[in-house]
């Protein structure tokens, strides 16, 4: 008796195993390995060709270099504005996919929400290249209209990488928050403006700490995808985008420095880390609980 | 009204009507609810009850007619405007909140400052004997702590009316009847008016001062709880508030409130009418479980009460509630009657036979619904 139990046991282990192993072999293969030893890349330097040694001098040169770190902090500065410019979006088209639109017209929203990425996202940004580059539709349409007298430039600016940063994103965002605001009782919000509550005060008392796992987890999603992001804001923002991405890029591709570049890969990580423990921080949420949102 | 009460009434709703596309759900329906007194709307599920709870507080606009609150009409005045509170079926707490702050949650949109609304949360909380769960989760109380919490945070804004929207329907049945007498103490304690939504009977008996019976969107009768179950003015009422025998039939003879009908297989009942019959008109009459008297013999029956006799089918025992459904001897109708408390019949086994007889002045007939 105790030997079946202790073979069925074994057995549901071994069922749990094999049907776990796919995905712990593409963590290790695809991000454990790469990442460990792009460590050991970032913490060496050369000093003759194909001789190296152990050295902080990847490191010491970023914070040594101003274009590093002003390209560092000005790319985390604009992803975390792009990520509230895309809450701020999102915010009243999940409210209106999840409280006011009703059944087939619910889903009809989702699906616009859904259709700009049924292209992918070069064809998308090109898109926006078209209508916004000197000789383009947007300044044409604004000559046309008489408001400038002359067609104006508007790709290559820091707004128009906000732009294309928040469209990118907009889904990953709206998702939670429709999850969240779906699970929100409409009695309590009926019961808040029973109480003499008005529109802003039930947003902030009720709302919004109702929604707060799943507008933390459309944040640390968007924050992630808009930071790592290396297509946008090199064609909308051109030689001026300044994005650290393209740091990274520049290292390993065009300067064949992998130790600076693995070193930059780093420091990204690090820096996604520890804003996503601040935001966890700041909005008093548990990763768990916000997880389970996404 | 017939409550004769002095003061201005609370609530005045006069002639409202609302539609939903072609169906109306609410048709034409005026009553006045006096201050300080328990008011019940009865009625079975879709019968538009909650639309006009609705309507009251603001929820949803009639599209024709007025209410007026406190003696002040409330056309185009939102929910957060009206001196109206409301108790949601499923309560409706802020899960998000503590219960002192779900309390002070109405003082705070008021501007009442922080000191001053903690002071009078807990001061209500006390007064529905709560003291000290200020600082609790609304998750950690018991069904019944969660209903006293949800009306002290209406109650702590002195509304002139309280909407309560079937707040024990979602209780099991033992805290149900506890927090019944529970409500009916906290009202009479604040001497705020009620408004009461229910499709339960037994609580708009028990608690209420005077009830509405709603159905397909219009009162059927508005009265006391003795009058709805002792006079019920439409077979509805009759039907639907307690217990009752419904008999269908056709009318043999009037003799001034006493009619004489056909049960069918030639069964013969004089039952109180309160409308005139003509001779073959069809009838519904009603006659009560408890006004009916089980006996061994005729003999045995009370002197005036014609002996009818039946054949036992079923007993069905629940105490001081306890019955016996038989089925009468011509008609072969299934009737129910209640059991007496002295335990006399407790032995009746399915298949006896029995006598029964009743007052034909405590059963009551209505024109018939039937073909």
């Amino acid at each position: 008796m105790a030997e079946t139990a202790a073979g069925a046991l074994w057995y549901r282990r071994l069922v749990l195993a094999l049907l776990l192993a796919p995905a712990l072999l593409w963590l290790l293969a695809l991000i454990v390995l790469p990442h460990f030893d792009l460590a050991l890349l970032s913490f060496r330097a050369r000093v003759a060709p194909r001789e190296y040694v152990a050295s902080l001098a990847q490191y010491r040169s970023f914070f040594g270099e101003p274009l590093y770190w002003h390209v560092f902090v000005r790319t985390a500065l604009l992803s975390a504005f792009a990520t509230a410019l895309t809450l701020l979006v999102a915010f009243p088209i999940a409210w209106i996919i999840a409280k006011l639109a009703r059944g087939r017209m619910s889903a009809l929203l989702f699906v616009v929400c859904l259709i700009p990425f049924w292209v992918s996202e070069t064809v998308r940004t090109l898109g926006w290249m078209i209508l916004l580059r000197e000789s383009g539709v947007l300044p044409a349409l604004l000559v046309h209209l008489g408001i400038t007298a002359q067609p104006v430039e508007l790709l290559y600016h820091d707004a128009t990488i906000l732009v294309g940063l928040v469209y990118t994103s907009l889904l990953f965002m709206v998702v939670p928050l429709v999850g969240s605001l779906e699970s929100l009782d409409n009695s309590l919000i009926e019961a808040a403006y029973d109480l003499g509550g008005k529109g802003w005060p039930i947003l902030r008392t009720i709302v919004i700490p109702h929604a707060a796992p799943g507008i933390t987890a459309g944040c640390i999603v968007v924050f992630m995808l808009t930071l790592g992001n290396y297509l946008t804001p090199t064609l909308l923002g051109g030689k001026n985008s300044l994005w650290f991405t393209e740091q990274i890029y520049a290292q390993f591709i065009t300067r064949f420095n992998w130790e600076q570049g693995a070193a930059f890969g780093f420091l990204l990580l690090a820096l996604s880390t520890a804003m996503v423990w601040l935001g966890l921080k700041a909005s008093g949420q548990r990763f768990s609980d916000v997880m389970r949102r996404v | 009204m017939s409550t004769g009460a002095a003061a201005a009434p609370d609530l005045e709703v006069s002639a409202v009507t609302k539609r939903f596309a072609a169906h109306v759900a609410v048709n034409e329906v005026s009553f006045s609810v006096a201050r300080g007194s328990f008011f019940s709307i009865l009625g079975p599920s879709g019968c538009g009850k909650t639309t006009l709870l609705r309507m009251i507080a603001g929820f949803i606009q009639p599209d024709g007619g007025g209410i007026a609150i406190g003696g002040r009409d409330m056309r185009n005045v939102p929910p957060n405007k009206r001196p109206v509170n409301m108790v949601f079926q499923h309560l409706a707490l802020f899960p998000m909140m503590s219960v002192g702050e779900n309390v002070a949650f109405g003082l705070a949109r008021r501007g009442v400052g922080r000191a001053e609304r903690t002071r009078r949360a807990e001061a209500m909380l006390e007064r529905v004997g709560l003291a000290g769960a200020a600082s609790k989760r609304t998750d950690e109380l018991s069904g019944g702590q969660r209903q006293r919490v949800a009306i002290a945070r209406s109650l702590v804004l002195e509304p002139t009316l309280l909407l309560l929207d079937e707040p024990l329907g979602a209780l099991d049945l033992k805290l149900r009847e506890h927090m019944k007498v529970e409500l009916k103490q906290l009202q009479s304690a604040f001497g705020t008016t009620f408004v009461y939504i229910t499709h339960d009977q037994s609580e708009a008996l028990v608690l209420s001062d005077r009830v509405g019976v709603m159905n397909h969107g219009r009162f059927e009768q508005l009265g006391s709880p003795q009058e709805l179950y002792y006079s019920p003015a439409t077979s509805f009422v009759a039907g639907f508030v307690g217990a009752n025998n419904r008999l269908t039939g056709t009318v043999l003879a009037q003799d001034g409130a006493l009619v004489e009908f056909d049960a069918g297989g030639g069964l013969h009942l004089r039952v109180r009418a309160n409308a005139a019959f003509t001779r073959g008109a069809a009838v519904d009459a009603f006659i009560r479980p408890e006004a009916m008297t089980l006996a061994r013999t005729p003999a045995e029956l009370p002197p005036g009460q014609s002996a009818l006799s039946g054949e036992v089918t079923d007993m069905l025992f629940d105490g001081a509630n306890s019955v016996v459904l038989l089925r009468e001897a011509h008609s072969r109708r299934e009737l129910r009657i209640a059991l007496p408390q002295t335990g006399a019949f407790a032995d009746l086994r399915a298949g006896a036979r029995i006598c029964f007889g009743f007052d034909p002045g405590r059963a009551i007939c209505f024109p018939g619904t039937h073909g």
